[in-house]
């Protein structure tokens, strides 16, 4: 009776501290963005929301936030606009170099960001000198950009879930009289809603906190959220950075707890 | 007319033949049974007819039109698919209201008709639930009303009992049996459990690699089948190999000389007799010549329940199996391993075979 109880303890143990690892940073920037000295130092001589109003009246911050929120929405939208027919087909459709389409629309998340960033770059500049069309430093140039983050998320997540939808239920809609458009809608669709879910919400956190790609693509005035706290970490440390991080960390919270209470996200892995 | 027909249709996978030369007609309100082994081609011909598959050659026409070309959705056929194929995110009631929804029959007409398809499976009280909170035999009457519900011209049954238990299998079967009467619903059931064919069907169909190897009524298939595989596959049979030797006479290759109907092929190479027609006699018994009789040795005595099965060997090394209904007498019968019998049974029972 002993050994199992300790192995009991032993279990917890582990449990809670990879849990403590995980949490404790976060937890730590949402204690230090409510600390009253700019000079950050333990313990705090007191409490205050000033570094919140700090971080909304510096430009950077506002306009980065409207930016990368703006960014993940469209990039989130046009990702699943062209990743659901592409996870469809590849879940779905039997053609040749269905191995090689998929690999290609995953490959993403595999190329590092820095690498992938510079190599847009270089993209768009030699588009601009050929065309003349300017894309780096725009918006539609970020946005291209980030619909190619956000495309593997969008297709690895719907792909499984569509696999999981039975071709018989698909067969018995149209058996039941339900066109193929129909039946996408109705059936197909429905079934396949938590792996959809999944696919927006990663598309939307992978965007909002892309830091590496963006920054070749940004340009002066138009800076996302990771790049004005990249850049105001370079001249300054006090916990404006904190207060900052805290708001992303809540809105991604938040995104998260919204879309569990409609689907479980745990059923689309 | 026949109200089905299939028109010598054919289904090729590359130079893989799945049915060739399918040529069946199907009377209005009549069941009929597509049975044979895994791979013989018989779901596909259902699929076919469902407008699931595309066929490579030949027509289907439905009460005189042809529907080779219509797509699935338009055609009036309900199917209960093996495994039921619910919506698993639709309740009970929904799942029956879907073919009605996509006719777009108005709303009170549609919750009118759902209701009485869930009375006629008993499960109006299981209206509001989602199928993963039914049992496998209450799923199984939810497909079964959904597939009811449109008013189908014809009812398909994808091996629509495999995945209940035993008990259970007997109770929807004669359930299923019951309402296709009622409703006059013409049906086609594919199936593999020869048992579920006999018990369910007006007319079955036996399939193998891809052709029909014979189609009658289940005590046709049963009592006369046309070659070895209807025989073998329609239950148990004893097979003597051998030559025809005469109109009747037929001589096994271990040398005993039997009396058979005369029916069958002039170049019968086996004659077959069903287990239960022939009986066990004592071995001391008197001649009977009209009867065909092989001595023989009890090797192994199966206790089956309702029968008793004997594996026998004859004294010219020919394996026999004879079965017996358990009645009182049996077990005092002297049938154990190794007791001296004579088997005995009816030229008329006796079928020649190619």
């Amino acid at each position: 009776m002993k050994l199992p109880r300790l192995g009991t303890w032993a279990y917890y143990g582990i449990v809670g501290a990879t849990l403590a690892f995980v949490v404790a940073p976060l937890l730590a920037v949402i204690w230090v963005s409510v600390f009253v000295n700019k000079i950050i130092g333990f313990p705090p001589t007191g409490y205050t929301l000033k570094w919140y109003a700090n971080a909304w009246a510096l430009v950077d911050f506002r306009e980065g936030f409207l930016l990368s929120l703006q960014l993940a929405l469209l990039a989130t939208a046009i990702g699943l606009a062209i990743g659901v027919p592409a996870a469809l087909a590849l879940a779905r459709a039997r053609f040749r170099g269905k191995a090689f389409i998929s690999t290609l629309l995953l490959s993403p998340m595999m190329v590092p960001g820095v690498v992938a960033g510079s190599g847009v770059y270089l993209y768009f500049i030699q588009i601009e000198l050929l065309s003349g069309v300017q894309l780096a430093a725009t918006l539609p140039g970020l946005i291209a950009a980030h619909v190619v983050i956000v495309i593997p998320w969008v297709v690895r997540l719907v792909t499984t879930a569509l696999l999981s939808v039975s071709e018989n239920v698909e067969e018995a809609a149209q058996n039941l009289g339900a066109t193929p458009l129909q039946t996408f809608w109705r059936v197909t669709l429905p079934i396949a809603r938590p792996g959809l879910v999944a696919g927006a919400l990663f598309s939307f956190i992978v965007s909002f906190t892309d830091l590496e790609k963006s920054l070749f693509l940004v340009g002066p005035g138009r800076t996302t959220l990771p790049i004005a706290i990249i850049n105001y970490l370079e001249w300054n440390l006090d916990p404006t950075i904190a207060a900052v991080a805290t708001v992303q960390i809540f809105i991604i919270g938040l995104a998260l707890v919204i879309s569990d209470r409609y689907v479980k996200l745990s059923r689309a892995f | 007319m026949s109200y089905i027909e299939f028109h010598r249709i054919e289904k090729r996978y590359g130079s893989f033949h799945a049915v060739s030369d399918f040529a069946l007609s199907l009377d209005k309100g009549e069941l009929v049974a597509l049975l044979g082994p895994s791979g013989c081609g018989k779901t596909t011909t259902l699929r076919m007819l469902a407008g699931f598959v595309p066929v490579s050659g030949g027509r289907i026409t439905l009460g005189g039109k042809d529907i080779t070309e219509l797509p699935a959705h338009r055609r009036n056929i309900g199917m209960v698919f093996q495994g039921y194929a619910l919506f698993p995110h639709m309740t009970v009631a929904k799942n029956v209201a879907f073919g009605l929804e996509m006719r777009r029959l108005n709303r009170e007409e549609i919750e009118l008709r759902v209701k009485e398809a869930l009375s006629r499976v008993r499960l109006e009280a299981f209206a509001d639930r989602l199928p993963k909170q039914l049992s496998g035999g209450q799923q199984q009457r939810v497909a079964l009303a959904r597939a009811m519900a449109i008013n189908p011209d014809v009812l398909l049954l994808d091996e629509p009992l495999s995945a209940l238990d035993a008990r259970l299998r007997h109770e929807v079967r004669a359930e299923i049996r019951q309402l296709q009467r009622e409703l006059g619903l013409t049906t086609l059931i594919v199936t593999h459990d020869q048992d579920e064919a006999l018990s369910m069907a007006d007319r079955l169909v036996v399939m193998n690699k891809g052709r029909i190897e014979q189609v009658g009524s289940p005590a046709q298939l049963y009592e006369e089948p046309s070659n070895r595989f209807v025989a073998e596959f329609m239950g148990k049979t004893n097979f003597l190999e051998g030559r025809r030797e005469g109109p009747a006479d037929f001589r096994t290759t271990h040398g005993s000389l039997l009396k058979s109907s005369g029916d069958g092929p002039a170049a019968a190479s086996c004659l077959s007799f069903r287990p239960e027609r022939a009986r066990m006699v004592p071995v001391d018994a008197s001649d009977e010549p009209n009867l065909n009789t092989l001595e023989a040795r009890v090797q192994l005595f199966t206790y089956l329940g309702s029968v008793v099965e004997c594996r026998l060997e004859s004294s010219t090394g020919q394996p026999l199996l004879v079965t017996r209904a358990n009645t009182s007498g049996v077990q005092r019968a002297g049938l154990t391993e190794g007791a001296r019998v004579k088997v005995r049974w009816s030229p008329e029972d006796s079928r020649l075979l190619a």
